[in-house]
């Protein structure tokens, strides 16, 4: 199906209205296999919006989403039905998502959460997802809290939970939409070094943040936005030392004088 | 500790917690006590009327309980089905298809326009015109679902779109199709926040299947009212016949707030 070697994500040409508002003005954005990808911008840039209509949660209103080789057009009027729809579950099966708030659900365990969609999507033995499932769930650190209702959870648990849920699906990218902003600072740390050790293992990721000190270790590349558009992208060293645009710069220095990473938003 | 002095050598904290049951107890006491009074004045009261024959409780008074037994068979059944009437008016009334919209809309509106009492008529004295002809029992449970499945309907849409947005994307961002999402995701979620809803609608349910009494089934308030009007007993017959209906009610609101209790603790 065409994709450049070793190109994961790729966004093409995308543009998104919410009614007359246009959120995204034609996002290009090419990811590639074990990538680190961090999108930063004040809020209402469009980060966001871009990152769930890669997953299609949000149907773009023009353009083209690949992943893994699997190319969808935005369909926003709905005219290809139900083929769409299973366009759009086979991109979902290849692109994990995690949410600010984890939207675990509540009525299963941990355990129950994170064989629920291997079992009946990937249509796994139980045996098997179990001990997938056990597996992604050591190594983010909960083998003790299998049996444990999400309510019992501390809020770095339940998004390392939601880490664990999204790794049994075994995705080929996996997507983060500011996963610690609704954490208290203490717990920010357990999920953040969840993150970068699956970004150095060499997870690819797209990840949505305002944490500027966690971009500067764990991305391989910083994609600032602004006005539903991508303003400037490269290695976090360029675009956080020494950014040309003068946006990144007024974002960046703004930033700093906040206090840094942490600003809740 | 310091306490032990201060309050002649016991425990403060455990004082306070003899305090606070001695409270309970108390409290409990006077509830009973209360209850105990107002009722047994009001039967004294009756009694001294001259109105209140025990032998007469002896003679009909089993004839008039084995009704309870009908009641509860047109109530039992009667909440199954109008559940799963429930359910599919809710997909309905949910669904994006406008014919299936509508007709589920027609349903809770043409239904919940309409008194009981006249959809009993309808079905027990009315569809035997074009050749419908239906036992009391049944025409009554057909009734009863389809008038409390309108109800339930609206408490099981609402309670479908009481479960947060954020928890179907999860599921559609695991790639989980539609219908698994609602099976497994949303309407597990939904039915625990409707369930005091429905515990409601089934008391009602209870009370209002006295109506069936109109098209001859012979449940509790039919025969009250048969051997009390026959015996110029109608009083006592009411009598008899409201505590069981009370009973009922007691015990299912009793089942009732132990079950939302349990299904409160595992969801902590």
């Amino acid at each position: 199906m065409g994709a450049a070697a070793g190109v994961i994500v790729r966004v093409e040409g995308v543009h998104k209205y919410f009614g007359e508002n246009h959120v995204l003005r034609g996002i290009d954005l090419d990811v590639a296999r074990g990538e680190a990808v961090m999108l930063v911008g004040r809020s209402g840039s469009g980060k966001t919006t871009l990152l769930r209509c890669i997953n299609f949660l949000e149907e773009p209103t023009v353009g083209t989403i690949e992943v893994d080789g699997f190319r969808v057009e935005a369909d926003p009027l709905g005219r290809r039905g139900r083929r769409h729809k299973e366009e759009i579950r086979q991109i979902r099966l290849r692109a994990g998502m995690l949410f600010q708030d984890f939207n675990l659900f509540p009525h299963m365990t941990v355990l129950q959460n994170c064989i629920e969609a291997p079992m009946r999507v990937r249509r796994m033995a139980r045996d098997e997802a179990i001990a997938l499932a056990e597996r992604y769930l050591d190594k983010v650190g909960l083998n003790d809290k299998i049996h444990e209702h999400p309510a019992r959870l501390s809020g770095g648990q339940k998004q390392r939970t939601a880490i664990a849920r999204a790794l049994c699906m075994e995705p080929k990218v996996l997507m983060f939409d500011e996963p610690t902003s609704a954490l208290d600072p203490e717990l920010i740390g357990e999920v953040l070094k969840v993150m970068e050790d699956l970004a150095h293992e060499g997870t690819t990721m797209i990840v949505v943040t305002h944490e500027m000190h966690f971009a500067r270790e764990a991305a391989d590349r910083i994609v600032f936005m602004e006005e539903g558009q991508i303003v400037e992208q490269g290695a976090p060293d360029e675009i956080l030392n020494k950014p040309r645009d003068p946006r990144t710069q007024q974002f960046l220095r703004r930033f700093l004088e906040s206090g840094g990473p942490g600003g809740a938003d | 500790m310091a306490s032990d002095t201060a309050l002649g050598g016991r425990d403060l904290l455990a004082r306070l917690a003899e305090d606070r049951r001695a409270r309970r107890r108390w409290f409990r006491g006077k509830f009973a006590l209360v209850w105990l009074v107002l009722i047994g004045g009001l039967l004294v009261l009756l009694s001294a009327t001259g109105n209140i024959d025990p032998d007469w409780y002896r003679e009909w008074g089993p004839y008039i309980l084995e009704g309870t037994g009908t009641t509860l068979v047109i109530c039992v059944t009667s909440i199954i089905f109008a559940t799963g009437l429930a359910l599919l008016g809710a997909f309905g009334r949910l669904s994006p298809r406008p014919v299936v919209y509508s007709v589920a809309s027609l349903y809770v509106s043409l239904v919940r326009g309409t008194p009981l009492l006249v959809q009993l008529y309808f079905v027990y004295y009315g569809l035997p015109e074009i050749g419908i002809v239906l036992p009391g029992l049944t025409a009554g449970i057909i009734a009863v679902s389809f008038n409390y499945g309108a109800y339930m309907t609206e408490i099981f849409r609402a309670g479908i779109q009481a479960v947060p947005r954020g928890q179907r994307e999860a599921a559609e961002a695991l790639g989980m199709p539609e219908r698994l999402i609602m099976r497994r995701i949303v309407l597990p979620q939904a039915v625990r926040i409707v369930i005091p809803a429905i515990g409601n609608e089934f008391i009602a349910m209870i009370k209002d299947s006295a109506l069936v009494s109109t098209i001859s089934v012979t449940e509790l308030l039919w025969r009250a009212r048969r051997v009390g009007t026959r015996e110029f007993r109608t009083l006592q017959a009411m009598l008899l016949a409201a505590l069981v209906y009370w009973v009922l009610t007691i015990i299912f609101s009793y089942f009732q707030e132990r079950l939302e209790r349990r299904m409160a603790r595992s969801d902590r």
